[in-house]
């Protein structure tokens, strides 16, 4: 019913409450119980993630505990010192579900930091550009060209091997070839919502370029943008997972789930299938998850589905 | 129309020259590729002999100022590690990426939208379901893992399929590819699909929402009521529109499968730019990426001008004027 | 029932697109490291040298255990201090059909030193010429400065062309026109990255080799090079990885051979600066005295090691716990010399000797692309100096990166791991390059600057003297004395490993060297 004029005019209506909106927000999430699962095992992951120093049997990190005499070893087998690897160990006798736990940490870390940082960048440059156009426009446009003009994977590959390695380091370079996106995706929509009515009236109203921006341009792009924020963060522990295959990114010695696969693959053939598998799978379950979320969420935000 | 594209080529040229000063320094701050170079057990002399061969000796700056001169009479230097033309390296492993890349290209939207205007159409079905199931598991795994799971499986425990390396080529309009041959296509199938996968779960995805979007619209209903068929409705007006997302990340992502190739052309061993790329990366052969960036940022700017030009014959409300860029 | 009808339809399917080329008489290779140049004097680089082996012979050649053995010279001798005399093979053709003489063997000299833009040149083992001198067609004389025993082993590294070629450059090699040499395989196709494709010499003066077709394709990716093996795309590959072999030992398509090669891979301590940057105290500040000066942290951090571990663990046993520079039966390499064995409470007791019962803090770098399981090998020895109180944090480098900051001159770093194949497989390499106090033509790789007249002086002595027991003598001399003060902290030498389909055999080389004539079909 609400179409997108109706829903800038419910602002003008005092009729709706402040609740309302949440409300309805929820209970059309809600709809989707795959989508509800998929927040509860995005929620579980979080907090397993956040406390891990505080589950995990092991910390991975501290080489002192490791022992490479415990290397390879089967899920459920026990170490000399009577400590049990429930999904085995690594090469260097890391336990794997410690190694796990403390991965997550990082791939999520690291996915949700340069998404949001590449977000806030990006939308920015990109409504600015297209509400003001003109030089402003140009400007950031070939900003963003000569962004998009490097292959993300290069950009990251030349960048991180310039800055080393370093969790601090990959994000700055996952947000580097992250955030044209963005601006790219956002100005695109803006475009075409800048020329609709609303925006129109708005400026009749001689309302404020914040308020026209942040309050009617930037929800009308918003469907889009969480669309391609959604490949994004995925996207962002994939690649940076393909970084550490390629041989740079993060330091060996604090693995993420990426690393974690990455070194574990090569023991795929020779049937110790626990070192690659077990992360992979916390990978898939993560991303698949917060895939799920991200796909209701759009439907739900998307004032163009309502019916 | 002529204006914005000669403004697009100006403003191109100003782009390669900051990049390429760009790769040009971040090269140089990453290491000496002498010591890649040089023989283990060479001396002093034989290190100084080489550094002043390849033209390290001279300041930065010079060196630069050298590569631009060159660079605008069409050289772009010789490879250090080779002693070729570096763009004729490129130009050679080109069009064996190229072929792996549309290849990729033409799974991915062939699948892609069929599947994703099913699962757009009926979004409530158990296919569109598991549709969108599997696009979320296609750009979940990742590409290097997938790859090697592909090799496991068709070529080493099945059998079908050979594991590495191009096939045989043969000559079509006058354009060498593999693409022509059986023992060229049974080699590009598996990289052409790992490379494929991610791009799959993305068209779908878009052609899902597309589709979803442009079925409530009203022009929709309006043409149900004028009484033309759901069939025509469909695969006439509403993929014309959905379209228009899709050519635009199309044309960006063709760029990205070229580059991403880098991961596939390792692990498939094949002999494409991106291989040679990573090579000369652990190699720090400078004048081949150098070269390799410049070539493939221009082929990312022809790209991007074509994807505009084309948003605006599809969607008349962006004009070319509003991209004055 | 349904899968497997698909798998059937799906198999028919693809049969038909399976290339079935291989005939009896073709051979495909997987060759692991990247050939950069059919030039032979392009680029001083093991791959390179491998693939022109096929194609080119040298005066000497070099036997699978690196022994010298006539090539296309058939005796050689030093008729006084300062020359050598070389009597060359006769009715030795070249793929184009010419007569090889001694006129080649002076123009690949000249063309050595003069090859443009190379990267790394073979010159270093030409030097010492200072003079040639054709006695006739087939005897020549080589005349040094001084003394200099290495001539031969020096001139086993050279590869001879044509005198038609002596002027032609890279390009032209790359591309076929000079790829003219005597060995038994003539040049056919080299395609960048991908492959070199050769044709048996049906007129090779020495054993001709068994493949009518040999195709050696470039498969850098460990995996995706066992793929091809199990797939049967290649029939041998080499540079098989590790973790690989105790799966491949399995499976009966597939023969394994092995032979323990001439690297070593070991740490390079800083025993040179007053203040090491990466030698603090715990809390991470420099420490005022540089303790890795001190022979005993060495030989605590050498006994902290549990050699036997990493090679079980790390290599899959394919490796052999080091106490030397080369293993036992190389030239000039000391059998006395055993691995330190692993012993943590005389480590402890060690440091407490030294001053440093608690320990220190150290940082231990090392390359993450270069060894097999380098990355691993730190990982491995971190927790190892820790227990033993030395807190140790470990960081791995591309080798572009690590290669550059570790050398001259900068030498950023106080602690790292280091691999040294002797190319000449004599034990001077290492000693001349690693260990040798840093000047000209001395310890270029020298990455701690170690330094000890004693080694310096027994070394120079070797380096002048012509007569090889005498030499290999003084060689053991120096490698012991520079041990036993801890120069260097051997780890392991490598194994080097190739595995082929069932039928098939290869006399496996310390040299690391894959060569197809060397491919047999098993009796």
């Amino acid at each position: 019913m609400a179409t997108v004029i109706d829903r800038d005019g419910i602002e003008t209506v005092p009729t709706a409450t402040t609740e309302a909106p949440l409300r309805r927000f929820v209970a059309e999430f809600a709809e989707s119980r795959l989508a509800v699962g998929g927040l509860a095992v995005l929620a579980m992951i979080i907090v397993a993630a956040l406390a891990a120093p505080l589950i995990s049997p092991q910390d991975p990190y501290d080489l002192n505990q490791l022992d490479i005499l415990d290397g390879r070893l089967p899920p459920g087998t026990e170490s000399a010192t009577g400590f049990t690897f429930w999904l085995g160990s690594d090469d260097q006798g890391r336990d794997m579900l410690s190694a796990i736990l403390y991965g997550l940490r990082i791939s999520l870390g690291v996915g949700v930091m340069s998404a949001v940082i590449a977000v806030v960048i990006g939308t920015a440059t990109g409504l600015a550009a297209a509400y003001f156009g003109g030089r402003i426009d140009t400007l950031i446009m070939r900003i963003v060209d000569i962004q998009l003009s490097f292959p993300a994977i290069l950009v990251a590959l030349i960048l991180l091997a310039v800055l080393g390695q370093g969790t601090g380091k990959i994000i700055v370079a996952l947000v580097t070839v992250q955030w044209a996106y963005y601006a790219r995706t956002v100005r695109g929509t803006a475009l075409v919502e800048r020329r609709k009515e609303y925006v129109e009236a708005a400026r009749c109203l001689a309302l404020g370029h914040a308020r026209i921006l942040f309050r009617h341009l930037l929800p009308n792009c918003l469907p889009p943008l969480i669309v391609v924020a959604t490949v994004q963060v995925a996207h962002a522990i994939a690649l940076e997972a393909t970084l550490s295959f390629l041989g740079i990114g993060l330091p060996i010695t604090e693995p993420s789930l990426g690393l974690l696969i990455a070194n574990g693959y090569e023991y795929m053939m020779s049937g110790k299938y626990w070192i690659s598998f077990f992360p992979g799978v916390a990978l898939l379950i993560t991303i698949v998850s917060i895939n799920l979320v991200g796909d209701q969420l759009r439907d739900v935000l998307n004032p163009r589905l309502r019916k | 129309m002529t204006v914005f594209i000669i403004r697009r080529v100006m403003q191109s040229i100003l782009v390669l020259f900051v990049m390429s000063l760009l790769v040009f320094v971040g090269v140089y701050a990453i290491g000496n590729p002498v010591e890649i170079f040089v023989a283990a057990d060479a001396d002093q002399a034989e290190r100084a002999r080489v550094i002043a061969a390849l033209g390290l000796d001279k300041p930065l700056w010079e060196q630069y100022l050298l590569f631009i001169r060159n660079a605008v009479l069409g050289d772009l230097g010789k490879s250090f590690v080779f002693n070729q033309p570096a763009l004729g390296l490129i130009l050679q492993r080109m069009p064996a990426t190229l072929e792996l890349a549309v290849a990729a290209m033409v799974i991915a939207l062939a699948l892609g939208i069929p599947l994703g205007m099913y699962a757009g159409f009926r979004p409530q079905s158990r296919v569109a379901k598991a549709i969108m199931a599997g696009s979320i598991l296609g750009f979940s795994l990742p590409t290097f893992w997938v790859g090697l799971m592909l090799i496991m499986v068709f070529a080493v425990e099945l059998g079908w399929l050979p594991s590495t390396g191009r096939g045989a080529t043969a000559e079509v309009f006058g354009i060498e590819t593999s693409l022509a041959t059986w023992d060229g296509l049974s080699h590009v199938l598996l990289p052409a699909l790992n490379l494929a996968l991610f791009k799959l779960s993305l068209v779908i995805r878009l052609t899902r929402a597309g589709m979803r979007e442009n079925m409530l619209m009203d022009y929709v209903k309006f043409a149900r009521a004028k009484g033309l068929t759901m069939r025509r409705v469909v695969f006439v007006h509403v993929l014309k529109n959905i379209m228009i997302p899709i050519v635009t990340v199309v044309g960006l992502e063709l760029g990205s499968v070229i580059a991403f190739a880098v991961v596939t052309e390792t692990v498939f061993a094949w002999p494409g730019m991106g291989k040679l790329i990573i090579d000369s990366i652990n190699n720090l052969d400078r004048p081949v990426i150098v070269a390799y960036m410049l070539i493939t940022v221009t082929m990312f700017i022809v790209i991007n001008l074509v994807v505009d030009v084309l948003y605006s014959v599809l969607d008349p409300r962006v004009r070319l004027a509003d991209m004055k860029g | 029932m349904a899968k497997r009808w698909l798998k059937a339809a799906l198999g028919v399917f693809f049969a038909g697109m399976v290339c079935l080329s291989a005939a009896a008489q073709d051979l495909t290779v997987g060759l692991g490291a990247n050939v950069t140049s059919i030039d032979p004097h392009f680029h001083n680089l093991s791959p390179n040298s491998s693939v022109a082996a096929h194609i080119f012979d040298r005066l000497i050649h070099q036997d699978e255990k690196q022994r010298l053995v006539p090539g296309l010279a058939t005796e050689w001798k030093a008729i006084d201090a300062t020359t050598w005399e070389f009597k060359l093979r006769k009715g030795v053709k070249f793929h184009d059909g010419s007569e090889f003489g001694a006129e080649d063997v002076v123009a690949t000299l000249k063309r050595v030193p003069w090859v443009p833009n190379s990267p790394s040149s073979f010159s270093i083992y030409t030097r010492a010429i200072t003079e040639t001198t054709i006695v006739d067609p087939y005897t020549i004389r080589f005349k040094t400065k001084e003394p200099y025993p290495l001539l031969p082993v020096d001139l086993s590294t050279i590869n001879i062309v044509s005198r038609k070629h002596e002027q032609s450059p890279t390009g032209d090699f790359n591309g076929g026109k000079a790829a003219i040499g005597t060995g038994p395989f003539k040049f056919v196709e080299y395609v960048p990255g991908d492959r070199i494709v050769l044709t048996r010499n049906d007129d090779y003066w020495g054993d001709k080799p068994h493949w009518q077709k040999v195709t050696l394709k470039l498969i850098t990716n460990g995996a995706a090079r066992v793929n091809a093996l199990l797939a049967g795309d290649v029939q041998i590959i080499d540079q098989v990885p590790t973790v690989d072999i105790a799966k491949l030992k399995t499976n009966a398509d597939i023969n394994l051979t092995r032979i323990v090669s001439n690297r070593l891979i070991y740490l390079h301590v800083d025993s040179f600066r007053d203040q090491s940057p990466f030698a603090t105290d715990k809390a991470g500040a420099v420490l005022p005295n540089n303790p890795l000066k001190d022979r005993r942290v060495r030989l605590a951090i050498s006994k902290a090691i549990n050699r036997q571990a990493i090679v079980e663990r790390i290599m899959d046993g394919e490796a052999i716990p080091a106490g030397g520079l080369l293993p036992e039966g190389f030239f000039g390499a000391s059998p006395k010399l055993k691995a330190e064995a692993f012993d943590p409470e005389g480590a402890k007791k060690l440091l407490t000797e030294a001053g440093y019962p608690n320990g220190f803090g150290l940082t231990l770098h090392g390359p993450n692309d270069r060894y097999p399981n380098d990355e691993k090998i730190i990982q491995a020895i971190g927790p190892m100096l820790s227990r033993v109180g030395i807190d140790t944090k470990v960081v791995s480098l591309p080798w572009a990166t690590f290669a550059s900051q570790g050398s001259a001159p900068t030498y950023a770093f106080s602690l790292m791991l280091v691999g040294w194949g002797s190319g000449t497989g004599e034990v001077s390499s290492p000693l001349r390059s690693l260990i040798a106090t840093v000047a000209p033509g001395r310890g270029a790789s020298n990455r701690g600057r170690y330094s000890n007249p004693k080694v310096d002086s027994l070394l120079q002595e070797a380096l002048n003297t012509v007569d090889d027991e005498k030499r290999e003598k003084l060689l053991q001399e120096a490698t012991e004395v520079a041990m036993a003060d801890q120069a260097i902290i051997p780890l392991h030498y490598q194994v080097n490993v190739w595995a082929t389909r069932k039928g098939l055999s290869y006399t496996p080389r310390a040299d690391e060297y894959t060569l197809a004539h060397f491919v047999r079909p098993a009796r």
